[in-house]
This record gives structure tokens, C-alpha cells and sequence, in this order.
């Protein structure tokens, strides 16, 4: 399966504009990298997490996924890095730590 | 709405859209108005929406929202579309709302179009850089209104939205906030399932131009509740009814604190705020007793 | 069998919306538009049209309502006039440049201040840029042709443009003549069901009114523009299939007794039939005049008025707006553009009047022939003549 390319403006001629200025492909603004925003990152201790979805609840860019499990992971591609998710964990599951330089 | 939109970290509208969204599913057309949802969700050439959407201008999203909503039924009574369960939704911003698009929603209300208008309300004009709006509360800094040796910031009051739509007798009112997930998706469903006009004021924390820490979106919206800044209550076919209320308030200053937005503050500023929230407070509370009564 | 029964433009070109069977109408009163929306709002009241009537609280809402409407494949319908149209002037643009086709005709009436209701052509001409298709007509059954004829050619896939269907305030809006109306069953033979192919829809959901970062706008724009410019085929295929059902054929020009003549004046709207009596006198005269009707404002026929031309020695075009500050006549200014770099062109002379309801009598037009003639043989230092203006008006050079 090949890997979906993030359209950006500079890839279209006139000539490729749909008309209207159209978006025809639904949710195609999920390639962006917004993860490379972050200066701090959450971590996540599962020994400490009680599986109660509040961090997933509260992500504003949908960043913590359901695992079959019933834990939870981080979408680090997304992930921006504000830190609710560890300040609304009841268990403290949750850490932020500074994002290394890459 | 798709992952990868470009809301500021530890957005709360960011969150509210997100939790609305679930609420509202799939069968919706969505009329956005100019502002930050519109412009973190719709960077041509590509989209974070997965239903239906559009967006024309900043003041007119109750209009567009009126000619979806209106077109969609004639369509369907003409046989000309199949008859479908599709919910017309307007999504604008305080300033989409309360000011440049309030002619075009007193006007949508009037006339009573079965659609459901979300305001999410970050208290300014964010997007454009944090000028003031007439849902900036006062005392706060913008932009346009900033403290200076000469100003407090905003010198008026934060212009009561759900009380004009509850003066134009829709069935729906209600506010909302994100640090009550399960309340504001509750309140968003249940303005969709109205028949006519549904208005949900949802209380959208900024840290960029609130000036507070990213990561306190949700204790401050719940900080709003707890201290009667922003009460979270219903008032359906025009009967008030008060979603939280706690015996005592939280002093106001536990809100105001962390927000940089309301840093300059004295405390005769303060104390102006916790008595004008006091005043409001007894007023919804007197007009939910009489509801219940 | 069609009848023929006497309408005023306003009552003629609700009559084709609702021939039309157009499907949404969201309009706001305006003198001298009004009796359009009141008609279509009997209509609507009488079971007479199947139609989604929103009686929005402005023009702005108005055609925004009609935006939201068009996009989800409804027909839409509007009309305004004068500061209607600027009140929804933001939305003008939108309607063209998010190719959303809805048909507006505009009651063509002055612009405050001071405050005037009466006709002029200020509001076309502060819509020139705006990237919609425009037809100016120049009598009742003309505004009832040109409203049938703007569903067909906005709505055709190939075109999806906005279309303004321009007719004089009160001179045409509020009076009666004899109108043509066709059969149903022609109008049915015509006009193909609107089916818009970006239709808002939760089984196919798409995201129309998305911003433009500068890496794309530029983009987007000339692709506005080509769709535009080659809109042209179907304006033309239009007229051509209007006339092949209804026996009645338009051009983008439309000369008048103009073979041989080397004086002749150019005009839009109604005034161009008052002026026509006056080619005819003066034709009996045996003066060398003719009139150029121009219908098709937008896209501009360059083509078509070049050819028009090519044999004049003078060429009178007659405004009825003042660009203030400007090169003359908003008209005159782009027929000197368009017709600059021809090798052979005629002199042009351009005239102003009939602002605010200044009603213009043949006598008016036999006078603007004449001076017109007369400018352009001793020359004038004028970039503008005016006529029916008291007091005179001199130094008024570029």
C-alpha cells in the first residue's frame, strides 16, 4: 500500500483546482504532521493507568487512541504536546518530559 | 472532524468541536463561519472535516445555515433529494455571533429554521490576534481593548448571548463547557433533536490569548462553573433549568488568577467582577426557581 | 399555445422563476425591486410555485441564505437593486468564486448618497469585477427571456457561475408592456433539472469554502478566471437554444440599422429603445447613424463589439453612472479598452446621463448624437459629455 503523500498548495497548477475550490477527499488534513509542534511530550506509565479514558476524553486533537486492551496510547504523530492529558489523569499515569532534540 | 487540525496546543474549542462532533455524527451539514474552527480545519488543498461542510463569510453563517437548512427541505418535499435525517449545524465564534453575525442569527432564530447554532466562545476575536469582542468579559486584556495606565481592558460587560436567544422563543438553549464532557455532548444531541431552532453557548478556554498555561483548559472551565462565571444551565420552550448548582461559589479570583489575560486586575476590580457575578447568579437562579415552580 | 399578456419587468421575471420551478428564493425588499419578491411571495402563498420562500432581515443574508441553498443543489432565486446590491457585496463575489449558480436580477437603481430609488446603473457598474455572468435587457419580455436564459447557462455543468439579469428601475420594473410567455412545456424543453455536482450531502461529504494560503490562491483564482472566459461558449449556446424553442434569438451585440452608418451610439437598458426612435427619424433623414444595443456585459464580447465597430467613424457610448474620479463612463472607458489596440477603431465619445431616474426623451438622444458627432470631429478637451445636467460642466480632463 503506498504511503499517502500530504497535499500542499505548491503541488497544484489552475489547472488541478477543482471546481469551486472543492475539497473532495474527506478528513485528508490527518497526513499533517502536527507532532512537530511539541516541546514536551506525555508518557505513559500503564502500571499506574486504571484504564479510565479520561486522557482520551480530553485530548483536544485526538491524540490518545483506544487499544484493544483497554489501555490507551499516544498518537505522537498529532500529538502537540499541552500537557491536559497528564493534568486530568486521576492516577497520574502521565508525565510530561521534554521533547528530545532530534 | 479528523486528527491533524492546526487548533493551538491545549485548545478547549479544539476540545469542544471534538466532543460536539461526536454528539452529533455523521448525518449533519455543517456551516462554518470565519474564525479559528474554520481556519484549523480547512487549509486548502486539504480538510480535517469527514461531514459535509461549508463556509462562506465571517458574518453570515446563520444565513447560509437558513438556505441549507431551508433548501434541503424543499428538496426533499419536491422529491427532488431522498428524504434523509440531516441536521443543519452553524458553528461560528463569539465574534461570528455576537457581533458581526448577530443580525444574520436574530434573524435565523425569528424565523424559526430547524437547524442547531453552536457558538463556541473563546472570549475574543482569536483568530485575527485577540481583539476584543462583545463576549470579552470585563476587565479582561485584548488587543483592542488592552490595560494600560489608563484602561482596565474591557470596560463593559460580557454580552449575555443565551438570553437573546432565549428572547427569540426558540425551543433550545443551553451552555456548555468541555471540562463537562458528557453535559456539553448531552446538550449538543439534544439541541440537534429539536425540531427548530437549538442554541448551545460553549465556553471555549484560549491559553494563547487567555494567557494561561496549556495544559489548564479544562481545570479553568471548570473553574468557570464553580465560581458562577459561566453557569452551566438549560432553558427549554423558555423554562430555566440550572444543570450545576453549588451552595457556595468559588471566589472568582481562583478563576482569574491563572489567566494573564486578567492579570493587571486590583483588587477593587475583582471585587467589582465577584459582585456583578454574584447579581447574575441570583437573577438565573430566581429565574430557574420560577421555572420549576 | 403562448399568450401574450401585459407585465411589468418585475412581474415578468417572477413569472420565469417560477416557469422555472425554481426550488429556493430568499429575497429582501428594496424599491424598486419589491414587487419581484411580493409576487413570488403570492405565488408561493397561492400554491402557484413549489418553492422554499425565506424572507431573510437583509440582502446580505439574502444571497448567503441563496449560497447555502445552491449548495445543496437547490435552484435559487434572488433579485435586489442599488444599495441592496452593495449591502451584499461581500457575498457577490463568494457566490462566483465558490462557483455556486444562483440567478439575481438586479432592479438597476442609484446609489446614496444622497439617497435616490430611482434607476440608474451605479450598482451594475460596482459589480463589474465580481466574476459573475451579466445581461442587461431593455424591456419586459426581455427581463422575462433573460431570466429563463440565465437558469440554463448558470447552472450548466460546464459553467456553475452566478448570473445578474440587469433591468432599469421603474422604467422597466414598474412598467407594463406585452410580454410573450411560452408554454410550459417549452420552458420544460429548455431548462434540464439543476444538478449540482458538489451537493452537500452526508453520504458524500466535501468541504466547500475552505481558505487559500498564498502557495494556492493564486491558483485558484485563474481557474475562476478561465471558467469565466469560457463560460462564452455556453452564453452563446444558450441564446442560440433559447431562440430555437421560443423563436426569439439574442447576441452579446446587437446592432441597429448599423450597416453603413458612421455615427452610431451605444447603449444599455431601456434608454436604448427611446434611442432607437431617434436612429429611425434621423435615418429618414438620411443621416449615416445606427445604435449598438449591448446586452452581454460580463463576460465582456469583445469579439462581437469589435466586429460591430470596425466600420464606424464615431462611436457615442452612453453611462448611466459616473465613475467619479475615473476615465469617463464606466462603459466608454472599457469599450476605449477594448477597442485601443485595433488598427482601425472609432473615435468614442462618452456621455453621461440619465443618473437617479433623469429620464432621457428622444430630443435628449437626438442631442447627444449630435454633440457626439460634433465632438468628435473639432475634438474636446472633455474626457465626459453630459447630458440633461444643468449647469454646464467644463475642465473635466484626465
Amino acid at each position: 500500500m503506498a504511503a499517502k503523500r500530504l497535499k500542499t498548495g505548491s503541488d497544484f497548477t489552475w489547472q488541478d483546482m477543482e471546481v469551486g475550490n472543492v475539497v473532495t477527499e474527506p478528513g485528508s488534513g490527518a497526513l499533517r504532521r502536527t507532532g512537530d509542534w511539541r516541546s514536551q511530550r506525555p508518557i505513559l506509565d500503564k502500571e499506574k493507568c486504571n484504564k479510565c479514558g479520561l486522557c482520551w476524553l480530553y485530548c483536544p486533537d485526538a491524540a490518545i487512541k483506544p487499544l484493544g486492551d483497554g489501555y490507551y496510547e499516544i498518537d505522537l504523530f498529532h500529538c502537540k504536546g499541552c500537557g491536559i492529558c497528564a493534568k486530568s489523569c486521576p492516577k497520574d499515569a502521565i508525565t510530561m518530559i521534554e521533547e528530545e532534540e532530534k | 472532524m479528523a486528527e491533524g487540525h492546526s487548533f493551538c496546543t491545549g485548545c478547549g474549542e479544539a476540545l469542544a468541536l471534538r466532543l460536539a462532533c461526536k454528539a452529533l455524527g455523521r448525518n449533519v451539514i455543517i456551516a462554518n463561519a470565519t474564525g479559528c474552527t474554520e481556519v484549523c480545519t480547512s487549509p486548502l488543498p486539504v480538510t480535517s472535516w469527514r461531514v459535509p461542510w461549508i463556509h462562506t463569510l465571517f458574518e453570515n453563517v446563520a444565513a447560509t445555515a437558513s438556505g441549507v437548512e431551508a433548501g434541503l427541505k424543499i428538496l426533499m418535499k419536491k422529491g427532488r433529494i431522498p428524504e434523509k435525517d440531516i441536521k443543519c449545524v452553524a458553528v461560528a465564534g463569539d465574534g461570528g455571533t455576537s457581533d458581526i453575525g448577530i443580525q444574520a442569527l436574530s434573524g435565523a432564530l425569528e424565523r424559526n429554521h430547524d437547524f442547531l447554532y453552536l457558538c463556541f466562545d473563546n472570549e475574543a476575536y482569536m483568530n485575527t490576534g485577540i481583539q476584543r469582542s462583545s463576549a470579552t468579559p470585563y476587565g479582561a486584556s485584548t488587543t483592542t481593548a488592552p490595560a494600560g495606565k489608563l484602561s482596565i481592558g474591557q470596560t463593559t460587560w460580557k454580552k449575555n448571548l443565551p438570553e437573546i436567544a432565549v428572547a427569540h422563543n426558540i425551543p433550545y438553549v443551553a451552555t456548555a463547557c468541555p471540562s463537562y464532557p458528557f453535559d456539553l455532548m448531552n446538550k449538543v444531541k439534544q439541541g440537534a433533536d429539536v425540531k427548530g431552532p437549538a442554541y448551545v453557548h460553549i465556553f471555549s478556554p484560549c491559553p494563547t490569548g487567555w494567557r494561561h498555561a496549556s495544559d489548564l483548559a479544562i481545570e479553568l472551565g471548570r473553574l468557570a462553573v464553580e465560581t458562577g462565571i459561566f453557569p452551566l444551565y438549560e432553558v427549554e420552550n423558555g423554562r430555566y433549568r440550572l444543570n450545576i448548582d453549588r451552595p457556595t461559589l468559588k471566589p472568582v479570583e481562583e478563576y482569574l488568577k491563572p489567566q494573564g489575560r486578567f492579570r493587571h486586575l486590583l483588587a477593587q476590580e475583582i471585587a467589582r467582577i465577584q459582585e456583578h457575578v454574584n447579581e447574575e447568579y441570583a437573577k438565573l437562579k430566581a429565574k430557574a426557581a420560577c421555572s420549576a415552580s | 399555445m403562448s399568450k401574450r399578456v401585459g407585465l411589468e419587468a418585475s412581474h415578468a421575471a417572477a413569472e420565469a422563476a417560477r416557469m422555472a420551478d425554481v426550488d429556493f428564493i430568499a429575497a429582501y425588499p428594496i424599491t424598486p425591486q419589491t414587487h419581484i419578491p411580493e409576487r413570488l411571495a403570492e405565488m408561493v402563498a397561492d400554491g402557484e410555485l413549489d418553492a422554499a420562500y425565506v424572507p431573510v432581515e437583509s440582502e446580505h443574508s439574502a444571497l448567503s441564505a441563496c449560497l447555502g441553498a445552491a449548495a445543496v443543489g437547490a435552484r435559487t432565486f434572488t433579485a435586489t437593486a442599488g444599495p441592496g446590491l452593495e449591502y451584499m457585496h461581500n457575498v457577490v463575489y463568494v457566490a462566483s468564486s465558490m462557483r455556486l449558480p444562483v440567478v439575481m436580477t438586479i432592479a438597476n437603481r442609484a446609489l446614496s448618497a444622497p439617497l435616490s430609488i430611482w434607476g440608474d446603473h451605479s450598482d451594475a457598474m460596482s459589480v463589474r469585477d465580481t466574476g459573475w455572468i451579466q445581461v442587461f435587457c431593455q424591456n419586459s419580455q426581455e427581463a422575462f427571456d433573460m431570466t429563463l436564459w440565465a437558469f440554463r447557462v448558470g447552472e450548466d455543468s460546464r459553467v456553475l457561475l452566478p448570473v445578474m439579469v440587469h433591468f432599469d428601475g421603474f422604467h422597466l420594473t414598474h412598467v407594463t408592456e406585452p410580454v410573450i410567455l411560452p408554454e410550459q412545456e417549452e420552458v420544460d424543453r429548455f431548462l434540464p433539472k439543476f444538478h449540482y455536482p458538489f451537493a452537500l450531502d452526508p453520504d458524500k461529504p466535501m468541504t466547500l469554502g475552505a481558505f487559500a494560503p498564498p502557495d494556492i490562491y493564486s491558483e485558484a483564482k485563474m481557474a475562476q478566471e478561465v471558467a469565466t472566459r469560457k463560460s462564452r461558449a455556453v452564453v452563446l449556446q444558450g441564446f442560440q437554444e433559447f431562440g430555437d424553442i421560443f423563436g426569439r434569438y439574442y447576441h452579446p451585440v446587437e446592432p441597429y440599422k448599423t450597416e453603413g452608418a458612421s455615427t452610431l451610439l451605444l447603449t444599455m437598458g431601456s434608454f436604448g429603445e427611446t434611442a432607437k426612435t431617434v436612429i429611425d427619424t434621423k435615418k429618414d433623414k438620411g443621416e449615416s447613424v445606427g445604435l449598438i444595443n449591448l446586452r452581454l456585459w460580463r463576460p465582456f464580447p469583445f469579439q462581437e463589439l469589435r466586429q460591430a465597430v470596425k466600420s464606424a467613424r464615431t462611436l457615442i457610448v452612453f453611462d448611466r453612472c459616473i465613475s467619479f474620479g475615473g476615465p469617463g463612463g464606466p462603459v466608454a472607458s472599457e469599450i476605449r479598452s477594448a477597442l485601443y489596440d485595433e488598427e482601425k477603431r472609432p473615435k468614442i465619445v462618452s456621455f453621461i446621463g440619465g443618473l437617479g431616474g433623469r429620464d432621457m426623451s428622444a430630443k435628449d438622444f437626438e442631442y447627444v448624437i449630435d454633440r457626439g458627432r460634433e465632438i468628435a470631429e473639432k475634438g474636446s478637451e472633455e474626457l465626459f459629455e453630459t447630458v440633461g445636467i444643468r449647469g454646464e460642466v467644463t475642465g473635466i480632463r484626465g
